[in-house]
């Protein structure tokens, strides 16, 4: 098993949050692991993105090379784009639907749109699903759990990693997040069969 | 042990307080700063086992850990690469006068210019300062070398650089941990020839530091950073420098076919080198930075045989960091096919100030009591979050070059005639580099105007506590400021009009002023209230 992953969205929407999720249930589950991430500077509201390397054999480099990730899992559409030509032969955008238009020259919708279903991307309502979960907030939980049949890990681990990762701001936002994940899960399981049938 | 999933700067601070590290000092800058919070955050600071503190700046951290060394603990200094800039003159001569107990300084290095004005490779400085260098190729080798370096420093009484870049300072792997070790606390030193650089001491220590080079380059040698891995294909041979292998090692999928050496500690391991040298048809340097080790096997004029390849020589760009793409291009691996050209659609995102950002108020006010001079004045600023005052909408500042030059440039154009002549610079940034600045200003009677502004937080590396905070105004006065032209503003939208007059009345003074605006970070700010209502909810 070896997956390579691009992350990716705008600073401040969680993406760290949805890294080390991800890297700790993969870890827990006996996989090696490198995660490179963006700290400092491009937080502020900035293109942010972490390189995610799974395997169960060893590893080497700290990034994804070109042309081999497996999945770009994005919280913002326009942050999709930015990565495609990491994408492998059979590599899958999964991508959060809402934008955040924080820039000017923002793309219009029509041009997102035609450019994402160009790589035949997999456009998901997470913030709506985050809103069913309780808040908006929980919508990189949403990725997660949309983006699991994916990656391969058993959801027990990941939802182990979401209660690790959040276990010290108290029960609640545990819950929320673990809701997020589930709402995630059961549109990532009917989305994965769903671009299965297709192939 | 039970393995740990780190970050390339958290495993250097573990690796550091398993070796019995009793003091630590840094000044937070990416990529850098989550080492020294790493050791904040742990059991051996928080119980005072280790003495781990922020300082002023760089030098003064480097200086205090000298200070511990000399007192018998081992200690360490964290920086970035500019910060070795600004402890460079401590650097250098702590050499020469050589540590008591280890003494380890951690540079993380930015190629690509991150978070960063640029990509200088601190390896240079071990050529001036005659040190040896530790360069991890890895998350555990991160872990491992802290301990590596005490025992270098000890052994043979230099300071040890521990050189990290960006990726692997931010990049998170498993590492197993060894059981820790706790040195015994040394005598504190009382050879006054050896830290007494008078001439005629320091020409006896710089001998000594001469001599221990032929030493270290032994150690290099037989270092377990270094290796020599045979393959058999001798038309390449490939040196890798710390996580350079990575690259090389990913592209021929875990086993390169050609003779790979892998240097991970310095001086240069000759002997090693020599071998590669003399079995290769030609030989390819990977490495972060600079092309140090390339230049240095290429020699001068340039050696014939083997062809020496790298950054220098183009087979790899010049400038930024390594990519696995660049590299597997390098060592003649046939590209990826491009399944997706690259999306047009994406614009720039770059970061900016956040929505309710007490710089923004700032700025707005500035700007305006500045566009009273048609243009006339500058606004020299300086580094931290503020420097985002230069893209739109503020397009407040003119300059950015290096921590401290607000002060000092707006100085000089004063006194080159240029009026007004504004300086911006955060509250931090002042304590860090300002202050020297500032005082030359009040000696000379300069016009400068300079705008303070005060969060109260090192805001840019995530809100490490400032030294300055609640000290700008005895500092000031202190530096000698006229107390009629030290104002302090509150930063808020409703006090604009009174802030943009207050500041037009300062930029018309013909002496220099301070305008301290103050408002707090509106990131700590949040993180307090949510901090207080927690609290409040156990």
């Amino acid at each position: 098993m070896r997956r390579n992953l691009i992350l990716c969205g705008v600073g401040g929407q969680g993406l760290l949050s949805l890294a080390a999720v991800i890297g700790d249930a993969a870890i827990r589950s006996g996989l090696r692991v490198k995660q490179a991430e963006v700290h400092g500077m491009a937080q502020r509201g900035g293109a942010v993105q972490s390189h995610l390397r799974l395997s169960d054999k060893g590893l080497h480099a700290d990034l994804v090379e070109r042309g081999t990730a497996d999945l770009v899992v994005s919280l913002e559409p326009m942050e999709a784009l930015r990565y495609v030509e990491y994408l492998s032969p059979r590599g899958v955008v999964l991508t959060a639907r809402t934008t955040v238009e924080n820039v000017s020259r923002y793309p219009d919708a029509a041009a997102l749109d035609g450019e994402l279903a160009a790589v035949s991307a997999v456009v998901i309502d997470a913030v709506a699903l985050a809103k069913e979960a309780g808040t908006a907030r929980c919508a990189n939980m949403v990725m997660a759990g949309v983006a699991s049949p994916w990656i391969g890990l058993e959801e027990a681990a990941l939802e182990a990693a979401i209660e690790r990762l959040f276990a010290s701001k108290g029960r609640s936002v545990v819950d929320v997040n673990l809701s997020g994940f589930r709402r995630g899960a059961e549109e990532g399981k009917r989305l994965h069969a769903a671009t299965a049938e297709a192939v | 042990m039970e393995k740990r999933f780190l970050l390339g700067n958290e495993a250097v601070a573990l690796g550091a307080l398993d070796a019995g590290v009793g003091a630590s000092y840094a000044y937070p800058g990416t990529p850098s700063t989550e080492i020294t919070e790493f050791i904040l955050g742990s059991r051996a600071s928080q119980s005072g086992k280790v003495h781990c503190r922020w300082t002023a700046n760089e030098k003064t951290a480097l200086e205090a850990a000298l200070g511990a060394s000399y007192a018998g603990r081992r200690a360490m200094a964290t920086m970035k690469h500019v910060g070795l800039n600004v402890a460079s003159d401590a650097f250098v001569n702590a050499a020469v006068a050589g540590p008591n107990a280890g003494l380890v300084v951690v540079v993380a290095d930015d190629p690509s210019m991150h978070s960063s004005q640029n990509e200088q490779d601190s390896r240079l400085y071990t050529d001036l300062a005659l040190v040896p260098c530790l360069e991890p190729s890895d998350q555990q080798e991160a872990y491992d070398m802290p301990r590596a370096a005490f025992d270098l420093s000890e052994r043979h009484g230099v300071p040890v650089l521990v050189r990290l870049t960006t990726r692997l300072a931010h990049s998170r792997a498993d590492i197993t941990p060894r059981p820790a070790t706790d040195p015994a606390c040394r005598e504190a030193a009382s050879d006054r020839r050896r830290y007494v650089l008078l001439p005629v001491n320091a020409r006896g220590n710089y001998e000594r530091l001469v001599s221990a080079q032929a030493a270290l380059e032994a150690a290099s040698e037989t270092s377990p950073f270094n290796r020599l891995i045979d393959g058999a294909d001798r038309r390449l041979g490939i040196v890798a420098c710390g996580l350079a292998v990575n690259y090389v090692l990913e592209a021929f999928d875990g086993s390169c076919p050609h003779p790979l050496l892998k240097i991970s500690q310095y001086p240069i391991p000759s002997a090693q080198v020599e071998r590669l040298l003399t079995s290769c048809d030609r030989v390819l340097v990977v490495e972060e930075g600079y092309p140090y080790v390339e230049g240095k096997l290429r020699g001068v004029p340039p050696r014939a045989t083997p062809r020496i390849l790298g950054r220098q020589s183009g087979e790899i760009p010049r400038t930024g960091e390594l990519t696995p793409q660049a590299v597997r291009a390098a060592v003649g691996m046939p590209q990826r096919e491009a399944v997706h050209v690259p999306s047009t659609i994406p614009v720039p995102r770059p970061p900016a100030l956040c929505s309710g950002c007490p710089h923004a108020d700032g700025f707005r006010a500035l700007s305006e009591a500045m566009a009273a001079h048609g243009g006339a004045g500058r606004v020299f600023s300086d580094i931290g979050c503020y420097t985002l005052g230069a893209l739109p909408p503020y397009d407040a500042i003119d300059t950015c070059i290096d921590m401290g030059a607000s002060i000092t440039m707006a100085r000089g154009a004063a006194d080159a005639g240029l009026t007004p002549a504004v300086a911006v610079i955060g509250d931090s940034t002042f304590v860090h580099s300002g202050m020297t600045g500032l005082l030359d200003c009040v000696a000379d009677a300069t016009p400068v105007t300079v705008v303070l502004l005060d969060n109260s937080t090192v805001a840019m590396t995530g809100g490490q506590p400032s030294l300055a905070t609640d000290r700008l105004v005895s500092i000031c006065r202190g530096l000698g400021v006229d107390t009629d032209h030290l104002r302090t503003l509150d930063l808020h939208p409703t006090h604009h009009a009174e802030n943009v007059r207050a500041i037009a009345e300062e930029l018309s003074h013909p002496g220099p002023s301070v305008i301290i605006g103050r408002r707090e970070c509106i990131q700590t700010a949040r993180r307090r209230a949510a901090h207080a209502s927690d609290k409040e909810a156990s």
